[in-house]
């Protein structure tokens, strides 16, 4: 098995991690520290240097997203924790918030320094009680020992986190719906520009990055942007955690150098497809990326450049396997029916237009589906994708199409029974 | 205010109100868990429970409202003492949930937010619930039980029936210690 460095996931083997003093003997806050001794924009330019980029799933700079922040405005400035994890196939944060949550914090100061932010929060998905309990336990003990709070570490500066649950909406990942949510209203996307970076919370600069990539700031500022560059490919440097489930002999959370091939993860990480059966297709980056069928796979590699020359995405690094047994309409009808509950209604393309592909998904699947339902779930589509305030309208149009485009015989073939059968439209008429 | 009738709720859920409300830089970002407190003592979101917070908030009712209504986890109806959520999306979907949901219908003899009579069982379907990893599963109130069978979840049904556990933690997010001693919070770590 090819060995990986080891920087989000370095000490999660440990039960004790969680407690304060477990942390620090294993060399916690010593990052803070040292970042603390820099001027913020020299933070700021180390993590440019380091290539880091956004681990939530869409891969933006690190370093470039705090650089849009102006200075000087006279206003707050905000740093959000994104731990509204709900992406179907993605755990990893949840992973670090309970095993590792100082990791978490250290990593969030850092980031607060940078960008001279004294108040920031955790927005954690309201269903990860038992994260968020572990999260605020950190928190209290960070209070306890003047890391947090008034003067941290006797340097003068002062930086408050609190955590905040958010209450089973999927939409709430969308950096401005967490900022709405947040703010105490229902948690539906604004309208950027204006960017968060320059009117976000309470109307003021706010920088919102994912758990994984805040997580990685503690090791980045102790080893330097020159070994974490040096680590992964060119264009997407370090490692990345990527949740593995599905039809596989081991599902878990495995961090791995950016560029590993696909199909060594599947085989060695992943232990390879359950019960000897054959793999079918893979997700690879939770349920918003294209799928990828068996076939597809050789040559390719977990980076963010390779999955998109495919024509899918590293997004969350949600790996979801699916083995020869699946029914690709009954998966992509689930996938559909999550899209259709969790849509925010605020734009009509995505309200309307995600319950119509699950309709029709579901009507094939019954036996009523006419052969021009196919293209009437493209021109649906195609109405969505663009057309709607947030990314959501892509995310559900992505899986729709490529579900249809990887294995079209799974939709013929129950339109062409229904032909036969005489059902065409029956189930309409009646 | 006035028509509104706000319930009297108890001395720890005003304090803890506080407690939050002093944590943010603005008084309504305190909306979600001020529901949450709410939903703990009153066991779910009523009109009465919307009139606390927006009082307590000084909010308009009906913004707390549409808040309280855009959130699958604030209940609009009563649930059972013990609340089981079980997830539906596809790495659980695949993995055997819907069986999961059977042995649930089965076994308690009502549909999904149904509550049976004696108040104390209900189920539902969610979308992923970030234990794909551990498929299928259920949550409990706030307590994750993992890598289920029906087998296991009979099994932990029939010990929920004898040891009447307590499966959640509080609203402001303290242990208290919630869940079976013996079992873990969590499986989603796995040593290799």
């Amino acid at each position: 098995m090819a060995k990986h460095h080891r920087i989000l996931l370095k000490n999660i083997e440990f039960d004790d991690q969680g407690e304060i003093s477990a942390y620090e003997k294993r060399g916690g806050y010593q990052s803070i520290r040292k970042s603390l001794q820099l001027a913020p924009d020299k933070v700021t330019e180390e993590v440019k240097l380091s290539g880091l980029r956004g681990r939530g799933g869409a891969g933006f700079p690190t370093g470039m997203k705090w650089g849009f922040v102006p200075k000087n405005t006279g206003k707050p400035i905000y740093l959000l924790n994104n731990a509204d994890e709900s992406e179907p196939g993605t755990f990893k944060d949840r992973l670090l918030m309970e095993r590792d949550p100082h990791l978490c914090l250290e990593g969030m100061m850092i980031a607060c320094w940078a960008l001279q932010s004294n108040w920031s929060c955790v927005y954690i998905r309201g269903e990860y009680s038992y994260p968020a309990v572990r999260m605020q336990r950190a928190i209290d003990q960070a209070y306890a020992k003047g890391y947090l709070g008034k003067n941290i570490f006797g340097t003068g500066y002062n930086l408050d986190i609190v955590l905040h649950r958010g209450a089973g909406a999927y939409i709430c990942g969308e950096e401005t719906a967490l900022i709405e949510s947040l703010e105490g209203n229902k948690g539906q996307p604004r309208i950027k520009p204006p960017f968060p970076a320059v009117q976000g919370l309470y109307q003021c600069p706010t920088v919102v990055n994912n758990t994984e990539t805040l997580a990685a700031l503690p090791w980045i500022m102790e080893n330097g942007a020159k070994a974490y560059a040096s680590i992964g490919t060119e264009k997407s440097a370090g490692t990345k955690l990527f949740s593995a489930s599905g039809h596989i002999n081991k599902p878990g959370v495995y961090e791995v150098d950016l560029g590993y091939p696909i199909e060594e993860f599947l085989a060695d990480e992943c232990g390879g497809i359950w019960n000897g059966k054959k793999l079918k297709a893979v997700i690879p980056g939770g349920s918003s990326v294209a799928v990828l069928r068996a076939d597809e796979l050789p040559g390719v590699r977990l980076d963010y450049e390779s999955i998109r020359a495919k024509g899918s995405m590293l997004g969350s690094g949600g790996f979801i396997v699916m083995d020869e047994t699946t029914d690709m309409l009954d998966a992509v009808i689930n996938l559909q029916h999550f899209y259709s509950h969790e849509s925010c209604g605020q734009c009509t393309p995505c309200r309307e237009g995600a319950h119509w592909v699950e309709k029709i998904f579901s009507r094939i699947q019954r036996g009523g589906g006419a052969p021009s339902d196919l293209l009437l779930v493209k021109d649906i589509t195609s109405q969505i994708a663009g057309h709607t305030i947030c990314p959501f309208g892509e995310a559900l149009v992505t899986p729709a199409l490529s579900f249809i485009e990887k294995f079209p015989e799974e939709f013929e073939r129950p339109i062409e029974a229904a032909l036969l059968g005489g059902g065409l439209g029956s189930e309409r008429a009646a | 205010m006035t028509g509104n009738s706000v319930p009297v709720l108890s001395e720890k859920a005003e304090s803890k109100l506080k407690q939050y409300v002093a944590r943010y830089p603005e008084t309504k970002s305190a909306v979600m868990p001020a529901l949450y407190i709410a939903q703990e003592e009153l066991g779910h979101i009523s009109k009465e429970a919307v009139y606390w917070v927006a009082d307590r908030l000084s909010l308009p009712p009906a913004h707390v409202f549409q808040v309280a209504t855009f959130y699958t986890m604030y209940y609009k109806k009563p649930v059972g003492k013990y609340h089981f959520q079980v997830c539906r999306t596809l790495s659980c979907a695949i993995r055997g949930a819907g069986k999961i949901t059977e042995c649930l219908h089965s076994r308690f003899g009502v549909k999904a937010h149904d509550v049976t009579k004696d108040g104390q069982w209900s189920y539902e379907e969610v979308e992923c619930l970030g234990s794909c990893g551990t498929a299928p599963m259920v949550q409990v109130n706030d307590i994750f039980f993992e890598n289920l069978t029906p087998e296991k979840l009979n099994a932990l049904i029939d010990r929920m029936e004898r040891e009447k556990p307590k499966l959640r933690y509080s609203a402001v997010d303290e242990d208290l210690g919630a869940g079976f001693a013996d079992l873990p919070k969590s499986e989603v770590w796995v040593k290799s």
